[in-house]
């Protein structure tokens, strides 16, 4: 469903503002109702802002007309109406939506996504692979930084010129430390497969079916899907005009 | 804990809920002595990593079902290589090992990994799945139980580990000694007749050891132990198996073996 939405958000025309806004208001009102706080996920999703400035350059290099052209010496910069354009609703359909990925996240166990995930038949090795990831990431994180605490640790600094070494060392250091994160990682998961092989597991992942999904919540999601569909069409006709 | 829930024969499916009350004692796998069960062998096993280094020369090694072996010796001594051996993980360069009186080899590999759970030392190794309740049903579902019988194991082995209602519990997010205790859930619910335990308790804070101490002398499986921790070999083995580089150097009652200091000292270990 948040695929779908997803989905949907983005095949969005250029500058449906209108468009956009409905769909923030499904969000809000679905984070009320799970009792997050409706700014909850809008604060979150500030995290992709980084990714939203890749389509910072569409604002300059848009032809005319200009809302804006500022002189600086030899340069020239130009602000393109129609890059503008472009830039704010690829900004907002990302922030969009990303709240959307992260209600799913904020409002479903971990264990009921991988669930719905068998449930919508994804391959068992790309389920198996998100969930080692999901189970690992934190070990791996606290093997880091407990290496990182050691490095800190023993990097006195005596008020020398010179303390902390050249970048260079520093950088050969920091690499290192990558380096033998990744070995202990690699050993860990030999381990794992060890202690995986000790319990019979021969190179196919099995599963116990996880609850099926109940009829009430097919006709819902049958229900939502048809709105989606709806607000989409009515979009792409209205929407370049709003 | 003694099986009455095994049962030979496995289904090729996990997905059908036919739960049937498997209530009758099987042998321990078809085709063997039933009193065998639970008794390990190993006769002249030598074995080589792949590069190159020798890690064990010629082990003989017997245990009786249900007897309580420690298994102690200093690091580097070949006592983690000898357990990868007991369900197969590593196959001998030389000799044979024999669980529950069969062979260890590429036919019978899958019944012995059901007869021998073997339990890391660490749990982070052991436990890969994203809740316990998965973790302690991956030997049932890979040994092709139906899923109510899968269910049931999972229970009961989070009964005997003391972790009952853990089911939903993501493992990070447990305490060493509960993550210890999972651990050997994972492979109790495959209803082992042997036991083997790399360092019990390593790492555990004084009441975490206690527990798991307290729980090591309620099962009633062949339990072979290494371990460091020589108080607990004090406390809870009849026998104790002393290794050094790759040999066993000493193999009688735990009394006499931790009363002879001078021979304690030369293979780097001490009294308790």
């Amino acid at each position: 469903m948040v695929i779908a939405f997803i989905l949907a958000v983005t095949l969005l025309p250029i500058g449906s503002y209108v468009a956009l806004l409905v769909a923030w208001s499904a969000i809000v009102v679905v984070s009320w109702s799970a009792q997050l706080g409706p700014l909850r996920t809008a604060r979150s999703a500030f995290f992709a802002l980084p990714f939203m400035l890749a389509a910072l350059p569409l604002v300059f290099t848009r032809g005319a007309p200009h809302l804006a052209v500022i002189d600086m010496g030899p340069l020239t910069v130009a602000i393109s109406q129609e890059g503008f354009r472009q830039f704010t609703t690829i900004a907002l359909k990302s922030w969009v939506s990303v709240q959307a990925a992260l209600l799913l996240s904020f409002t479903t166990p971990f264990h009921d996504l991988v669930d719905g995930l068998r449930e919508l038949r994804l391959p068992r090795i790309l389920i198996a692979i998100i969930s080692f990831m999901y189970r690992y990431l934190g070990v791996l994180g606290d093997e880091a930084h407990r290496m990182n605490r050691a490095r800190a640790s023993r990097s006195a600094d005596r008020g020398a010129t010179g303390a902390g070494g050249s970048l260079l060392w520093r950088g050969r250091v920091t690499g290192s430390m990558v380096g033998s994160l990744f070995l202990r990682s690699y050993e860990r998961s030999e381990r794992v497969y060890a202690a995986m092989q000790a319990r019979g597991f021969d190179g196919e992942l099995r599963y116990l079916h996880g609850p099926r999904l109940e009829p009430r919540a097919l006709i819902w999601f049958t229900v939502a899907l048809g709105a989606l569909v709806v607000y989409e069409v009515a979009a792409q006709i209205w929407g370049p005009r709003w | 804990m003694t099986s009455p829930f095994r049962q030979p024969h496995v289904h090729e499916h996990v997905h059908d809920d036919d739960g049937h009350a498997h209530d009758h004692r099987h042998p321990a796998v078809a085709g063997t002595d039933a009193a065998a069960a639970g008794r390990v062998e190993v006769e002249h096993l030598h074995f080589t990593y792949p590069d190159g280094f020798e890690a064990l020369h010629g082990i003989d090694l017997r245990v009786e079902p249900g007897e309580k072996v420690a298994l102690v010796g200093p690091n580097g001594a070949g006592k983690s290589t000898l357990m990868l051996h007991l369900n197969g993980i590593h196959t001998p360069s030389h000799g044979t090992v024999r669980i529950g009186g069969q062979p260890v080899d590429r036919s019978t590999i899958k019944r012995v990994r059901a007869e021998v759970g073997l339990v890391f030392q660490d749990p982070d190794d052991q436990l890969f799945s994203p809740t316990v309740f998965e973790d302690v049903a991956f030997g049932p579902i890979h040994l092709g139980y139906p899923a109510s019988e899968i269910h049931d194991r999972v229970e009961r082995a989070l009964g005997v580990v003391g972790m009952t209602g853990t089911e939903r519990r993501i493992p990070q997010r447990l305490s060493l000694g509960q993550r210890k205790r999972v651990a050997l859930a994972t492979v109790l619910s495959m209803d082992p007749t042997v036991l083997v335990f790399d360092e019990p308790t390593a790492g555990l804070d004084p009441r975490g050891r206690r527990d798991l101490i307290g729980l090591l002398q309620t099962l009633d499986q062949t339990l072979l132990i290494s371990t460091h921790d020589m108080r607990l070999v004090a406390e809870i083995f009849e026998r104790t198996v002393v290794m050094d580089e790759g040999h066993i150097v000493g193999d009688g009652p735990t009394g006499s073996i931790l009363s002879d200091d001078a021979f304690l000292t030369s293979h780097g270990l001490e009294r308790p």
